[in-house]
């Protein structure tokens, strides 16, 4: 009975002031937006990586990812036991018309590199026509949606590492097998840029960036690894293998003092809100010390009127907190289509919308901790003398 | 002479402003029966307020005794004495002290949210309250809505709701007009006359006062006169 009691007053009292409790719920809703668009970001990140198949290998230079690697090394690998096929791929990096289009642009081995990725799928005739034209490029759907581009379309690509002007036609537009396919990438002809670099910088040539490999068994992935960076110990140019996964959170931790700035910004976005709802909920109090000495004078506990204002200051947090959790939905989707090039997914994760409401938990009960002690120090003859 | 109900012997008070001690009350023997209906009065700074937040519960004293119905009410803990004042005393404020977000009905029934009664028995305890004080037709109206002299009715319905021994009244007629004073002493009459009700009421209006059986003078914390029960 005195339940029900204290939620009828948490809500009476709730609405006494209603652009401010308006303006605290607002505050709590765009905070808890805010920590769960910033959660979602770091997940995104993450989420790039997990995608990455264990049943693939990634080989690259000891030194650094920065380091090509003997184009000749394919045939060495493919020998290892375990292997089933290779392929390459090299980091192309050209700019298109301006430098803020940006998009991954890969020169690739055209005969294997989609069996490898077979979540790449690619009309068989197109594939043909790629596979013949050594000037042709394959591109993801939502890349060709971006630039309004179709089967057929001359487009020119400024190098940078591979310097010249390049122009490549598209000859066929690739689908994601499903909605967490990267459908932003452009695929060219690895021997046909390899060529075109040969006469200008010899340096570059027969060089690729990694090696990507099919491994019979996915559980023998590390005995696989070793044995391909085995075969290149002591060479001139040593390998790194690892899964396709662990090379993806390779590139991750490179950012992870940036990712790590982002979920303390997420917990700060808390703490602010958390403040300010402690200040509303203190304000709330100090207005209501004379009738909660009133209620104390006739015979309500100090736990009943902690009870009040704990029960205020979550229905006040929770409100704004499943707002916020609502509005999560909709702003992701929005935030996902203004940085389509960023993620290759953008889900609110449920473990996300879990934290969210622990947030507005959290938020509720420390806001009205100082408030109810409050209560409870303050004498009834003093309260009663409170002014309102 | 009728049984005393509050007994009080060499009560003293004494609040502390800094580190300085202010005595408020000092060693008030005061007897009060059943059924009376006492008047404190006093300058202000008399400890009449004072007295009344002793005899109520919702102070302790520095020293002496304070026993009403036979218990120390000094010595309850602060638990208990919730419970006891729950069951024991009405209150009755200067301003009301309603709760502004529920209204008649809802103020009036709050007390008795301590007890064990039922939804329909609580309904049927607080129509007949406010019926009492002339406010059944207004059970849905909020304070707001309500004009002093009706919130004070309002309050003392509240007071009564419980059916206590005891009801204390503190400056009650303090920020009424006339017309509506006397409506209020009228209850407050009728809750010593009919229902045998104990009053004790702090004023400083004399016309007020002349409606008590009984007025005790107190003077810088010393009672003047109107010691004795009656």
């Amino acid at each position: 009975m005195l339940y029900g009691y204290v939620l009828k007053l948490a809500r009476k009292n709730m609405l006494r002031h209603r652009l401010r409790t308006g303006l605290t719920l607002a505050g709590i809703a765009i905070a808890i937006v805010s920590f769960g668009l910033l959660r979602t970001v770091v997940d995104s990140w993450y989420a790039g990586a997990e995608l990455g198949s264990s049943g693939r290998l990634i080989t690259r230079s000891e030194a650094s990812l920065s380091f090509p690697l003997p184009a000749t090394y394919s045939e060495r690998i493919r020998k290892v036991p375990g292997v089933r096929s290779v392929t390459f791929a090299n980091w192309f990096g050209g700019i298109y018309i301006d430098e803020k289009n940006f998009f991954a642009q890969f020169a690739v081995d055209a005969q294997s590199y989609f069996d490898l990725y077979p979540e790449f799928r690619v009309a068989p005739a197109e594939l043909a026509d790629f596979k013949r034209d050594r000037r042709g490029a394959i591109v993801g759907r939502k890349l060709a949606k971006k630039y309004g581009w179709k089967v057929g379309d001359q487009v020119p690509l400024r190098g940078t590492i591979y310097p010249g002007n390049w122009s490549f036609t598209i000859r066929g537009i690739y689908q994601g097998a499903d909605d967490k396919t990267d459908e932003n990438q452009f695929l060219m002809h690895w021997h046909y840029v390899n060529e075109t670099i040969k006469a200008l910088l010899p340096s570059l040539a027969d060089k690729v960036g990694v090696f990507i490999v099919d491994i019979r068994d996915p559980a023998q992935a590390a005995a696989v690894s070793a044995a391909i960076d085995s075969s290149f110990k002591n060479s001139l140019a040593e390998t790194r293998t690892e899964t396709q996964k662990a090379f993806q959170l390779g590139f991750i931790a490179m950012v992870d003092t940036i990712l790590l700035a982002i979920q303390t910004v997420a917990y700060v976005v808390v703490l602010i809100i958390m403040a300010v709802m402690a200040n509303t909920m203190a304000m709330a109090a100090r207005e209501r010390m004379r009738e909660y000495a009133t209620l104390k004078a006739l015979g309500f506990s100090d736990g009943f009127v902690s009870l009040l204002i704990f029960g205020e200051s979550l229905a006040l947090s929770l409100a704004g907190g499943l707002l916020g959790i609502l509005l999560t939905f909709p702003a992701a989707a929005s935030f996902f289509r203004a940085t389509r090039d960023l993620f290759v997914v953008f889900e609110v994760r449920p473990e996300t919308v879990l934290l969210q409401l622990g947030s507005a938990v959290l938020i509720g009960l420390c806001a009205a901790l100082a408030p109810a002690l409050n209560s409870r120090r303050i004498r009834i003859v003093d309260g009663l003398r409170a002014v309102t | 002479m009728a049984s005393s109900l509050i007994s009080i012997r060499e009560l003293s008070k004494t609040y502390r402003r800094g580190n300085q001690p202010v005595p408020v009350l000092l060693g008030i023997d005061l007897e009060i029966a059943a059924g009376d209906y006492v008047s404190l009065m006093g300058p202000s700074g008399s400890g009449k307020s004072t007295l009344l937040n002793l005899i109520a519960g919702i102070d302790k004293p520095s020293s002496g005794s304070l026993l009403i119905d036979g218990i120390d009410i000094a010595a309850l803990p602060e638990n208990d004495l919730a419970a006891w004042r729950a069951a024991n005393v009405g209150f009755v404020f200067q301003f009301y002290n309603l709760m502004p977000v529920l209204n008649a009905f809802e103020n009036v029934e709050l007390p008795l949210l301590l007890t064990g009664l039922n939804r329909a028995e609580r309904r049927e305890h607080v129509e007949t309250a406010l019926a009492m004080v002339g406010l059944a037709d207004r059970m849905d109206h909020y304070p707001n809505e309500l004009s002093g002299g009706q919130q004070q009715r309002v309050a003392i319905a509240r007071a009564l709701i419980t059916d206590p021994t005891l009801i204390v009244a503190d400056e009650p007629t303090g920020d009424l007009d006339r017309q509506s004073a006397d409506d209020v002493l009228n209850l407050l009459d009728r809750l010593n006359g009919e229902l045998g009700k104990t009053i004790v009421m702090v004023t400083h209006d004399p016309k007020c006062a002349n409606r008590a059986k009984r007025q005790v003078h107190l003077e810088k914390g010393v009672l003047l006169s109107g010691s004795g029960a009656h």
